[in-house]
């Protein structure tokens, strides 16, 4: 069956779509949408065709978007997206996922929240904010922000997420309760004896490998792999250009092959290294890397890719996106050999996930 | 003071978020936060949109009662001119 793709992206400016047929060569670009609103983070449900958007206005604070009918219409709700009163509110939706039903949400400051009514309204899932490392906890340059939901294919009780800067945290209750999960990825910012602490980790993006119990992260200090539910994470940087980047994306099949756009580092500007863009590709879970860059620009890239910017999609070959802090897409429809620009001077560009539907009923 | 019917004109962005609102409409409300109470009956999550979980009026919202910037607990007289306005913002 014919099928469709659509590249969402969520940016300072609302929400845009590009689509195209399942040639991935044509892209027709629609939006902006959600009133405007920055929105960090826009995603789609192959089974039914929504798309969510979550993001905060300056004016109205946060709120969770929903669109049925590929962009055109939308309705918003922020019903129970809320902390109790006397704590810091919430500024902003950071962070989707969605597993079977259920819609996870994560917020700034640093929460998790749940919806099992399709966007309708949500529950706050409050066992970190209960747990003892919470009064620590300190923001990253983003802010105290819940970047990365991972819920794991088979056992939707177990979760991990990422959080800035406090680390990665996994619950095997659902969310009632969690614990630290940082061994072995190191803070760089900190005394040359503390540099591997248990918590406060600038975990800047979280994945799970298709497949596989495998997480990946990239990470402010470093990038790593872990086979063990993230127990104990593996650096594997070696290779690599500079330790520093933000988002991570696997293979929608293979767990060994994963995508990172490192930048020339934190204190340099963080941009492309030598201005000159590639995106970093591993077949063999991070043992070795290459740089992917043919059609991608090699002179005067001073821009970033934020860390919910890069995306693959299912199809065969795997589609490869990214979305740029100067507002260009750029894809590539052959697992990231060749690449081509497919949309440009849209605004800074937070996120870019993808959502391939049958043309004939709308879901997957 | 006494409570009464109150002279109330939204936002015209709130418009945009929930378009079967009123811009100008008259409420019942002895103060501030009450109002903002009323107006999330009628139109379920304005209330959030106004007010963040402090509870406070939400930093780049204003809401002028008889032309003076108010907070949750400002009372409101019968016949009060309330306008709800989104400050400055953005980049």
């Amino acid at each position: 069956m014919a099928k469709t793709v659509l590249v969402l992206l969520g940016t300072k400016k609302g929400v845009f779509i590009l689509e195209s047929d399942e040639s991935r060569r044509s892209w027709a670009l629609s939006g902006p949408f959600c009133e405007t609103w920055p929105i960090q983070h826009a995603i789609g449900d192959p089974a039914t065709g929504a798309i969510y958007a979550g993001g905060g206005s300056e004016w109205f604070g946060p709120a969770v978007w929903k669109s049925l009918d590929r962009g055109r219409t939308w309705t918003h709700s922020r019903a129970g997206l809320t902390y109790e009163s006397g704590v810091a509110p919430i500024k902003t939706v950071w962070s989707l996922a969605l597993h079977d039903r259920s819609l996870y949400v994560g917020v700034e400051p640093a929460g998790l929240f749940r919806s099992e009514d399709a966007g309708a309204t949500f529950e706050h899932l409050d066992g970190l904010q209960k747990n003892p490392t919470r009064p620590e906890w300190s923001p990253g340059g983003a802010g105290l922000i819940l970047h990365s939901i991972v819920v794991d294919r088979a056992d939707a009780r177990q979760i991990w997420v990422g959080i800035s800067a406090a680390g990665v945290f996994h619950s095997a209750d659902g969310g009632a309760s969690w614990e630290p999960r940082n061994s072995g990825t190191r803070c760089d910012f900190l005394p040359e004896d503390q540099r591997y602490p248990v918590f406060g980790q600038c975990v800047h993006s979280l994945v799970q490998a298709p497949g596989s119990p495998r997480l990946y992260q990239q990470n402010h200090c470093g990038m790593y792999r872990s086979d063990d539910g993230g127990r104990v994470w593996e650096s594997i940087e070696a290779g690599l250009p500079s330790s520093f980047g933000f988002p991570a994306a696997t293979h929608p099949r293979d767990p060994d092959m994963l995508y990172l756009v490192p930048l020339n580092g934190d204190s340099k500007g963080r941009y492309m290294p030598d201005a000159q863009t590639a995106v970093w590709r591993t077949r063999s879970g991070g043992e070795s890397w290459q740089a992917m860059r043919e059609g991608l620009p090699q002179d005067g890239a001073f821009f970033g890719v934020l860390r919910q910017a890069l995306a693959t999609d299912s199809l065969d070959k795997a589609g490869v996106y990214f979305g740029t802090s100067s507002g260009s897409v750029f894809a590539s429809r052959d697992e990231g050999e060749t690449w081509s620009c497919i949309a440009q001077h849209l605004p800074v560009i937070s996120s870019v996930e993808t959502l391939v539907l049958d043309e004939a009923t709308g879901a997957s | 003071m006494t409570s009464g019917a109150l002279d109330v004109r939204l936002a015209p962005l709130l418009m945009r978020l929930f378009p079967d609102a009123q811009p100008r409409l008259t409420a019942q409300a002895a103060t501030v936060g009450q109002l903002i109470d009323e107006l999330d009956a009628r139109w379920p999550g304005m209330g959030d949109c106004i007010r963040d979980s402090s509870p406070a009026v939400r930093r780049h919202v204003s809401i002028f009662v008889d032309g003076h910037r108010a907070r949750l607990d400002t009372r409101l007289a019968a016949g009060t001119d309330v306008y709800i306005l989104t400050a400055i913002s953005g980049g």
